[in-house]
């Protein structure tokens, strides 16, 4: 398919190609001839051995006998390393020089033939300062300072010790354990030596010690399957520690999420999914049709958003709309009505429809022209929308989860049952229910949940019976009741795993 | 839901509650009780607020909610006394003042029986009010009455005023419907007249002001009031303004706008008059109703009120307030079928009683006869019977059960689909958004190279922000919006949404339907047409349709769209007709949207393949 796309031939057909693996290993180890010489020493040896020791004797850097180590260790139980880290201390560069060649005074002892020499000739030899008043102190040598051509200096002892050169060399051999803490300290002062800490490891034979260390796989391949080698190969351990790969998927969104079990819960429940596909609704089938009469609040410019195209509704089903009015007017189907004028112009007003009770009213009215009466569940989730200012606890559109249930002698009682049931399959068990008013229910109730976590009673829901005023216009048979209740989606929150 | 503020202290002495209560003395006030454990009867009273129906929305005071409004500088010196804020169904205009919800709560507890309130006639000449026919064209009905001996505190004042704020901002839908006014009988001699003239022509005094104004120049000086400038509109336009007059020719009000200050009430105010005006005759009897018999309590003889006359311009004349009882007769069984519980008819009527509805059982023993009173005017229906009996019984003490009805669920087609698709959707790797179904015209013409004229859209004629002036004609620039607000995020973004789009149609009843589309965007450093060609093919095989031009296949072909790049965008069809488009977008419409990559997109209805 990616001839269409000149120069996107490849697409990302491999996906997660290149990325990284984490917690399984890359390369192969690096092992060699280190690591097999380490673990021929170790056979032989008993107990264990010093990293350090093995580099010395290798003549090679420690830091390469540190490696074997490691890529020993990583094969699992094959040796066993402990981390030691030793003290040692170690020749400078002038204490090397001392070693080798003797320390100052020495060479300024040396340097003085038994006829004397002159002190300034003395002074321009490489040790002659620093020399000469240590070989003073050691009353090695003096200095004739009445002697006709300048100060002249003689041996005062025929032959001495050079001690410095020789405790230099103990340390320089490994011995310096060999010298009293006082003569190294005064070495050290003297910045001949340094003590210098050394980590080293010391390396036994591990639970599954064997010389013949083979080459670690990092991962099964077809060819290892086909061939059966897999059967003789070690492999990397993996790093269990380490995140993995996220899958490279879509997601779906949170709150549809919700409502993908909401209408679940319905469906459940037996409840009929309604149409709502349709956000334009007239004000009749929005408040008129639920008696909610035209000077309502609700109906107002600041609450409701009304259309300015398409302005007015074309068509409403006018024997209807007359006992609407009639009942909103004048009462009847044995109710005072709410004595105002009403008008049809307000009733063909068009709007966003400001919750789905009116596509519930549209199923009613539906229901009703259906002869004989047959009892329904109905339920729908859908957008519905206010004329709010967007912040952080308004929205201009929200979505509105309806239950509508239609029989012969429902009760109060029955839509409490229901809500019962529908909250419980929620997870939430403790309800209660307060009287509360709607325009279109009586008697209404909202339907409050205890909060575990605020600590309180919150509002979950509303509910209620039709108004008489609403059902009977629309021909509903006297004795049938319709109960009802709506909550907000947004309110609601994800479920964190799906309930059995 | 209105929210009427009591005082705690007020109401709960009104109330008689037998909270261990410590007196309280501060100096240069008045000694008054305290509750000893406040928190105690915070929650008692809540509880009862649940139950009959209320909410104990806030616990407060004014210095609390000055402080909160304009800072704690603003509070300081204000009154903390503890105030409660109580929301009030808002069809119960006999709740919306301390001596209603009080009336209400004691007869609710059967501390108190309801009282009866009484129209008498004066014992002199009975206050006329007459109205001319110059009010029809402006505000055509008025009502009045008098509370003659009525005793004000500054508490009862405060809540007089209050109540008539209440009822202004409710019933009276800011008082369009209805206004009312207050006056100090005594300052006058009737009678009255209601009538309308031209604002030049009206000179008054209006209330807390020094001199006298004409109309237009009150109107003028109103405009920069925070309290009366949302009303001005009501009269505003108008050749001519309402305004009642004393014999003499004193102003009493120029309503809904303003009282003279003549008449104004005072604490010394014996002999109130009570003038409603208004385009709605029933809400003005109503307010009338509520005003005179919540303050007749005040009244030396409690719970009466003296009748005025009104004379409508036809010569008509009535006797306000109406104050009249109504019987309505319920069958027991009627109230214990809607229900859901088994009461014996005089335990129903006794529920009813409690709620203010004198009830007895008459005629064959299963008939409640129920009196409703004037304050009761939300009851036009048994259903509101009904109800008032269920909240006395206690709605947390009825028998939850199930009703029987037996149905199969059907899903709604359409949204079976979209389900089905949705989870196709995001397995195929692309995330789901949710985007608005309003936005400003911008985004679905002049940022897609369109002419708004040419979307079929529907305008909204009231929105707040240009966030909302059209519904959706397209999905496309909610989702790259959504790519816009998410550019952080690591690429390739892809995204889909199935959801509603709005046009208008006049062959539907309103002028306009929905159409369900699917839309996805890719987005990345290459177009990737292939990938939303790609997924276009995995839909189609999801939907059964097989590829190729013959009967009920789909196949693309070239075509070209302001939106898209040319040359990069193709027509889909499928099922014999246009479903959509797809393509690479246009750099233009790319810039517009505040992004900087490339970008493929397909839009397609998914009506056809229901």
């Amino acid at each position: 398919m990616a001839a269409h796309a000149p120069g996107a031939g490849s697409g990302s057909g491999c996906s997660g190609a290149g990325r990284d693996t984490p917690s399984a290993p890359g390369a192969a180890m690096a092992d060699g001839p280190v690591a097999d010489v380490l673990l021929r020493r170790l056979e032989a040896a008993d107990g264990g051995l010093d990293s350090a020791e093995l580099a010395a004797e290798l003549g090679v850097e420690h830091q390469a006998v540190v490696g074997a180590v490691k890529s020993l260790q990583a094969l699992g139980e094959i040796i066993e390393a402990e981390l030691r880290s030793t003290k040692r201390w170690e020749l400078t560069a002038e204490g090397e020089e001392i070693a080798r060649e003797g320390s100052h005074e020495a060479r300024v002892f040396r340097s003085v033939p038994p006829e004397g020499l002159a002190q300034s000739e003395l002074m321009r030899l490489p040790s002659g300062k620093v020399g000469f008043s240590k070989a003073m102190s050691n009353k090695w040598i003096r200095v004739d300072k009445s002697a006709a051509d300048g100060p002249r200096v003689f041996r005062v002892v025929d032959s001495m010790e050079d001690d410095v050169q020789r405790r230099l060399q103990l340390v320089r051999g490994g011995q310096a354990e060999k010298l009293a803490e006082k003569e190294r300290s005064e070495l050290r002062k003297r910045k001949l030596l340094t003590e210098v800490t050394l980590k080293t490891y010391w390396v036994s034979k591990g639970s599954a010690f064997s010389t013949s260390v083979s080459k670690q796989e990092a991962e099964l391949s077809p060819e290892m399957i086909s061939s059966g080698s897999w059967r003789d190969r070690p492999f990397k351990p993996y790093n269990f520690s380490a995140r993995g790969v996220l899958p490279d998927s879509g997601h779906l969104h949170p709150l549809l999420k919700v409502r993908t079990q909401f209408r679940q819960i319905f469906l459940e429940m037996g409840f009929t999914e309604m149409p709502t596909d349709n956000f334009i609704e007239s004000s009749f089938w929005n408040f008129d049709a639920l008696f909610q009469p035209q000077q309502h609040p609700a109906r107002d410019q600041h609450d409701t958003f009304f259309l300015q195209d398409p302005a007015e509704a074309l068509q409403l089903p006018m024997d209807y709309v007359h006992r609407v009015k009639r009942t909103h007017s004048q009462g009847g189907y044995g109710s005072q009505g709410y004595k105002y004028t009403w008008k049809l112009d307000e009733a063909r007003k068009n709007l966003l429809r400001t919750h789905t009770t009116a596509a519930s009213a549209r199923a009613l009215y539906r229901l009703a022209r259906k002869k004989p009466f047959t009892p329904i569940k109905y339920f729908s989730i859908d957008r519905v929308f206010r004329n709010e200012t967007l912040d952080a606890t308004h929205l201009a559109e929200f979505h509105q989860i309806e239950g509508v249930v239609a029989d012969h002698g429902l009760t109060l009682g029955h839509l409490m049952g229901v809500l019962r049931e529908f909250f419980t399959k929620l997870g939430i068990t403790q309800l209660r229910f307060k009287p509360a008013y709607n325009p279109y229910t009586e008697p209404s109730m909202e339907v409050f949940s205890y909060h575990q976590g605020l600590k309180k009673w919150v509002e979950v829901g509303n509910s209620g019976l039709f108004r008489p005023e609403m059902l009977l216009p629309m021909g509903l048979p006297e004795n049938v009741s319709v109960i009802a209740w709506g909550l907000s989606l947004e309110r609601q929150r994800e479920p964190p795993v799906p309930r059995p | 839901m209105p929210t009427v503020s009591v005082k705690r202290d007020l109401l709960f002495k009104a109330l008689g509650r037998t909270y261990i209560h410590t007196k309280v003395s501060t100096p240069g006030s008045r000694d008054h009780w305290r509750p000893l454990f406040p928190a105690l009867a915070d929650e008692e009273f809540d509880e009862l607020c649940f139950e009959f129906g209320l909410e104990l929305d806030e616990i407060t005071s004014e210095k609390e909610i000055i402080s909160k409004e304009q800072g704690d500088k603003k509070a300081e010196g204000a009154s903390d006394v503890v105030l409660y804020k109580i929301d009030v169904p808002a069809n119960r205009y006999d709740l919306l003042c301390l001596e209603g919800l009080v009336r209400g709560l004691q007869v609710f507890k059967e501390r108190i029986k309801a009282p009866l309130y009484k129209r008498v006639m004066p014992n002199g000449e009975i206050q006329k009010l007459i109205i001319t026919e110059e009010t029809a064209k402006i505000r055509p009905y008025a009502v009045a009455a008098v509370l003659r001996n009525i005793k004000f505190t500054k508490d009862r004042y405060d809540s007089f005023i209050e109540l008539q704020e209440k009822l202004h901002q409710n019933i009276c839908r800011k008082r369009a419907l209805v206004a009312i006014g207050a006056h100090d009988l005594d300052s006058l001699s009737g009678p009255f007249t209601f009538t309308a003239k031209r604002p030049s022509d009206i000179k008054f005094k209006p209330l807390s002001k020094t001199k006298e104004y004409t109309a237009c120049e009150l109107m003028n000086i109103y405009k920069t009031d925070n309290h009366l400038k949302h009303y001005l509109h009501i009269i505003e336009n108008k050749p001519l303004y309402p305004v009642i007059y004393d014999s003499n020719g004193v102003v009493l009000s120029m309503p809904p706008i303003i009282n003279g200050n003549h008449s104004k009430i005072t604490l010394n105010t014996r002999n109130v008059f009570i003038e409603c005006t208004g385009t709605d005759f029933t809400k003005a009897k109503i307010v009338l109703d509520i005003i005179v018999t919540m303050f007749s309590e005040y009244c030396e003889n409690q719970f009466t009120v003296e009748a005025a006359e009104v004379v409508f311009p036809n010569g008509k004349s009535y006797t306000f307030p109406e104050l009249a009882y109504r019987k309505e007769m319920v069958r027991a069984d009627l109230i214990n079928k809607k229900v859901g519980i088994r009461e014996t008819p005089e335990n129903l009527a006794k529920l009813l009683t409690r709620m203010c509805l004198k009830s007895e059982v008459i005629g064959d023993g299963n008939q409640i006869e129920i009196e409703i009173p004037p304050t009761r005017a939300d009851i036009i229906h048994a259903c509101d019977i009904v109800e008032d009996a269920a909240i006395a019984y206690g709605y947390n003490n009825i028998q939850m059960t199930l009703p029987k009805t037996y149905t199969i669920a059907n899903q709604f087609p359409l949204n079976k689909l979209t389900e089905l698709l949705r989870h196709d959707m995001a397995a195929a790797g692309f995330t789901e958004a949710l985007t608005f179904a309003l936005c400003s015209q911008e985004d679905i013409a002049d940022k897609l190279g369109v002419d708004i004229s040419a979307t079929k859209a529907v305008h909204i004629s009231n929105p707040k922000t240009a966030e909302f002036q059209v519904a959706r004609t397209t999905l496309l620039p909610g989702l790259l919006k959504t790519i816009a607000a998410n550019r952080k995020m690591p690429l390739p973004l892809k995204l889909f949404e199935i959801s509603d789009i709005v046009v208008k149609d006049s062959s539907r009843d309103v002028g306009a339907r929905n159409y369900r589309h699917l839309c996805a965007v890719y987005y990345n450093k290459n177009p990737g047409f292939e990938i939303i060609h790609g997924l276009l093919d995995r839909i189609m095989q999801l939907l059964d349709v097989p590829p190729g031009e013959k009967k009920g296949g789909y196949v693309i072909k070239a075509s070209e769209g302001p939106a898209f790049f040319p040359g990069r965008c193709a027509e889909v069809f499928a099922r014999g007709q246009s479903i959509g488009k797809l393509g690479v977008l246009h750099p233009d419409v790319i810039t517009k949207f505040e992004l900087t990559m490339p970008c493929s997109s397909l839009e397609i209805n998914i009506e056809p393949f229901l």
